[in-house]
């Protein structure tokens, strides 16, 4: 089976989620652009989408139409080209929608799991769950002839694992896009010990064609990506009960949000980032990840403490923040939770004490935004550090805290062999997370 | 072809030229559809000439409403401006981005067969109503539609590269695209001296420099040409009063305050066929002969020029058009400096259509506006000076890939 037929007949399992959706857009777009070669024209493509309810599968092809439409708007010239056979499409508008058509039609919506038995090739991205995702393998290789082979997106849980558990004998690879999968140019690839050197191919071909930049990561739990943001994150909360032991949470809170942020030149403090994730999201990573590191403890007490209050973070099914460690109005921060009083502390309250604290930044700052569209940003960068090195504050003070606990995970990841280099590290950080320099630097020493 | 009667323009005005570029541009929220523009413009022009008694009939040029606004029968629209033209004649003109040069003419032609003495002339065009790679749809119709399915997606961005092609291939890629970005350069350095310009408020201090650095991409958007080196998608209207010797007395505007046309020229090519040559546009010379012979002038005695530079290429290929340069020597015309405002002969002293705007059936309006605008002194920060043994402006309005072009030459009426 070739890299087209391995494509005819694909299933994407939690195709309405967050991640599914854009993984479900993306094959899509493969399959129909593989269609549209002249040798594959009588082909027939199939791609299942499998959710648990029709009320998802619902907005699932309205967003497949808006997308497939901006994506044929934007290449109208090469789509002109493919479609050229087509007498009856003459202006732009006919083949735009065309090929919306050709998409949509690749797609077929289910309930039924037994459909993705039809496939060769399965994605799947499901919670994060392993025994969910194991059960599912099980029961489709069950009813199936063929030997499907399997992406799971997983950003914690070791492929090794899923593949004995699931007795799948290398049909498995992790093939980790990042949020949103339409966007985001990063995927983590991470083969395990068994996977197929047939199965490692055809997924180097397939990220190749939707352009992405891969970083291929071993297969230990939390890969390079959670692996770096999980610690992250946990450094993060650990600092803010450090400062709390001196002051109220929320104001530590505030504190390290804006350090992480504002002193780093983060794209969002580490606060709003967990809250980004989710911090059901997070603990339940730290909670796949931890059985994994006997010389470490991934686990924090307050975030057990917030989940059982119901504080979740994630967003509300329009897109917007929900709630977290910060409150926030129009998807900024605008409060601090206060677990003791149950409530939100507003940073009107409190946001001019604690600057003064943190003190004025650093000569050279510039918001996030603008650093990254910065052509010089690298001199930048090294003249801002600098002269957050030189001050004598107390926000300086815990930026370089932070940035060298950043940096000890990202040596971490390498010396045990999860990342295959400093640079790779970087890479997953400024591609995926963002971010306007990658953790392994020398700005904080 | 000799004007057998004086025929009289005055009363210019220009709405914004809206689009990418204007601050008050946003593709996401609603904008003001043709009837605001027209209500503008038109209100704007009657103003200075006494009010609708002072009006025999009306036109409109618009290439296609139809289209991007789902609207026909614009020369119904007139008494919405004024219900004081309820009754009067009024019609629509089109002949793709030169309609409003065809608005012009109507006018012109009123006068010289007496059926008027004054005739309220506007221009509109409302693109921005649909993305730009719909409007290409729709622009195509200024060619032939048979040709449509085998043309580029932009598909008069298409017919221009080829012409900037053939032109690379025959006479230096590199010095022509130079001499493009050159053009660029002078279009924003003029349209920021103009308020109403889509890129009165641009902010590159070295635009020649930006254009020169700017490839073209193949994929997204033609093999030759730039989007820098082409005009914009723009909403706006231009009108402008068409007066006899009669018609300009009743006005009570001084004569210092009008332009007079000296002459014009009108050609039409098959819009079946393809250029003969690509690297010359042979209708535009036919109507610039033309219109310079009705005038009895030269290129010599020109002062100022508004040409049609959809593209820069159609700068390049109207120069030699105009006899400046040789055939192949335009772009070393344009890079000499001599189209620049302060250069011997300015073009586009507003930023022709890729400074200015081009909300394509208003500008040709737009040319007689800015033409009048610069001969009577009218033309604020952009004004330049008109020597006096050279006196003349000539405008040069071209539909399609050169096969509608309307050139009229104007001066200062005495």
């Amino acid at each position: 089976m070739n890299y087209s037929e391995r494509l005819q007949n694909v299933a994407v399992l939690g195709a309405a989620g967050k991640m599914g959706s854009g993984i479900l857009l993306l094959t899509a777009l493969e399959m129909v652009n593989l269609k549209l070669k002249p040798e594959n024209r009588d082909k027939t493509y199939v791609l299942h989408a499998v959710d648990v309810s029709y009320e998802n599968l619902d907005s699932l092809l309205k967003y497949i139409r808006e997308q497939a439409v901006k994506k044929a708007e934007k290449n109208i010239v090469p789509l002109r080209q493919a479609y050229a056979g087509r007498e009856d499409l003459v202006e732009n508008q006919h083949i735009i929608q065309q090929y919306v058509r050709d998409v949509v039609d690749v797609i077929k919506p289910t309930i039924r799991l037994d459909q993705a038995s039809e496939a060769s090739l399965v994605f799947e991205a499901v919670n994060e769950d392993p025994d969910l995702k194991v059960k599912l393998y099980k029961q489709i290789d069950q009813n199936s002839s063929q030997k499907i082979w399997y992406f799971t997106n997983t950003s914690s849980v070791p492929i090794g694992r899923l593949n004995e558990e699931a007795n799948l004998e290398g049909r498995i690879i992790g093939f980790h896009f990042y949020n949103p999968p339409a966007v985001q140019k990063l995927v983590e690839m991470i083969p395990a010990e068994k996977t197929l050197p047939d199965l490692k191919n055809f997924a180097d071909s397939y990220a190749s064609a939707l352009k992405k930049v891969v970083v291929y990561a071993k297969d230990v739990a939390g890969f390079i990506g959670n692996g770096h943001l999980m610690r992250d994150a946990l450094f993060g909360i650990a600092e803010a009960e450090r400062l709390s032991k001196e002051k109220e949470l929320p104001r530590a809170i505030y504190q390290v949000d804006k350090v992480t942020r504002d002193f780093m030149i983060r794209p969002m403090g580490i606060f709003q980032l967990i809250d980004y994730v989710g911090i059901d999201v997070v603990r339940f990573i730290l909670g796949v990840m931890n059985p994994y590191f006997k010389d470490e403890n991934l686990h924090s007490d307050l975030l057990d403490k917030l989940y059982d209050k119901g504080v979740t973070g994630g967003q509300h099914p329009g897109g917007a923040q929900k709630d977290g460690f910060l409150k926030y109005e129009k998807g900024r921060p605008v409060g601090a939770f206060d677990p003791d009083k149950n409530d939100y502390v507003m940073y009107d309250n409190i946001s001019h004490q604690e600057d003064d604290e943190l003190g004025d930044l650093p000569k050279g700052w510039m918001p996030w935004k603008k650093m990254i569209k910065k052509k010089t940003r690298k001199d930048e960068l090294k003249d801002y550090f600098a002269a957050l090195r030189q001050l004598d504050t107390k926000g300086s003070e815990l930026a370089i805290r932070f940035g060298k606990n950043s940096k000890n995970i990202g040596e971490k990841l390498v010396s045990q062999g999860v990342a295959q280099s400093s640079k790779d590290v970087n890479t997953v950080l400024t591609t995926g997370f963002f971010h306007a320099y990658g953790p392994v630097n020398s700005y904080f020493d | 072809m000799t004007m057998r009667r004086k025929i009289y323009m005055t009363a210019g005005y220009n709405t914004v030229s809206l689009g990418t570029g204007r601050k008050e541009f946003n593709p996401k929220k609603p904008r003001p559809g043709i009837e605001h523009y027209l209500n503008e413009a038109g209100n704007a022009t009657l103003k200075k000439t006494g009010g609708p008694k002072n009006v025999d009939e009306g036109v409109v040029g618009n290439f296609m409403a139809a289209r991007y606004n789902k609207q026909g029968h614009l020369g119904a629209f007139m008494p919405m401006i004024d219900e004081g033209l309820r009754y009067k004649p009024s019609l629509s003109v089109e002949a793709a981005c030169a309609s409003g040069g065809m608005s012009l003419l109507t006018g012109m032609k009123s006068i010289l067969a007496e059926t008027a003495d004054s005739v309220l002339s506007l221009g509109v065009e409302v693109q921005n109503s649909v993305k730009a790679v719909y409007g290409a749809d729709i622009l195509a119709g200024a060619g032939w539609y048979q040709k449509r399915k085998s043309g580029h997606a932009h598909f008069f961005p298409g017919q221009f590269s080829d012409r900037a092609g053939a032109y690379f291939k025959k006479f230096g890629r590199d010095q022509t695209r130079r001499a493009f970005a050159r053009w660029y350069h002078n279009a924003i350095e003029n349209a920021k001296l103009c308020p109403t310009a889509q890129e009165y408020e641009n902010t590159d201090m070295n635009p020649q420099a930006t254009a020169l650095n700017t490839e073209p991409s193949p994929k997204m958007f033609t093999p030759h040409l730039t989007p820098l080196e082409s005009s914009k998608v723009s909403d706006g209207a231009s009108a402008i009063a068409i007066l006899s010797e009669e018609g300009l007395e009743k006005t009570g505007i001084s004569k210092d305050q009008a332009v007079e046309i000296a002459g014009y020229g009108h050609a039409v090519e098959d819009v079946t066929q393809d250029p003969e040559e690509p690297t010359r546009l042979d209708t535009m010379k036919s109507a610039i002969d033309k219109a310079f012979e009705s005038a009895g002038i030269t290129k010599d005695d020109l002062a100022t020029v508004e040409i049609h530079d959809c593209f820069a290429i159609a700068a390049v290929l109207g120069v030699e058009a105009l006899g400046l340069a040789p055939h192949g020597k335009g772009a070393d015309y344009i890079l000499e400096g001599k189209t620049a405002r302060d250069g011997e002969l300015p073009f586009n002293t507003t930023g022709g259509l890729i400074g200015w705007g081009h909300p394509t059936g208003a500008t040709g309006v737009h040319m007689a506006v800015t033409l009048w605008e610069q001969l009577t002194g009218n033309a604020g920060e952009a004004q330049i000076s008109i020597p006096s043994d050279r006196p003349y402006g000539m405008s040069i309005n071209m539909g399609g890939d050169d096969k509608t072009v309307m050139a009229i030459v104007y001066k200062k009426a005495e």
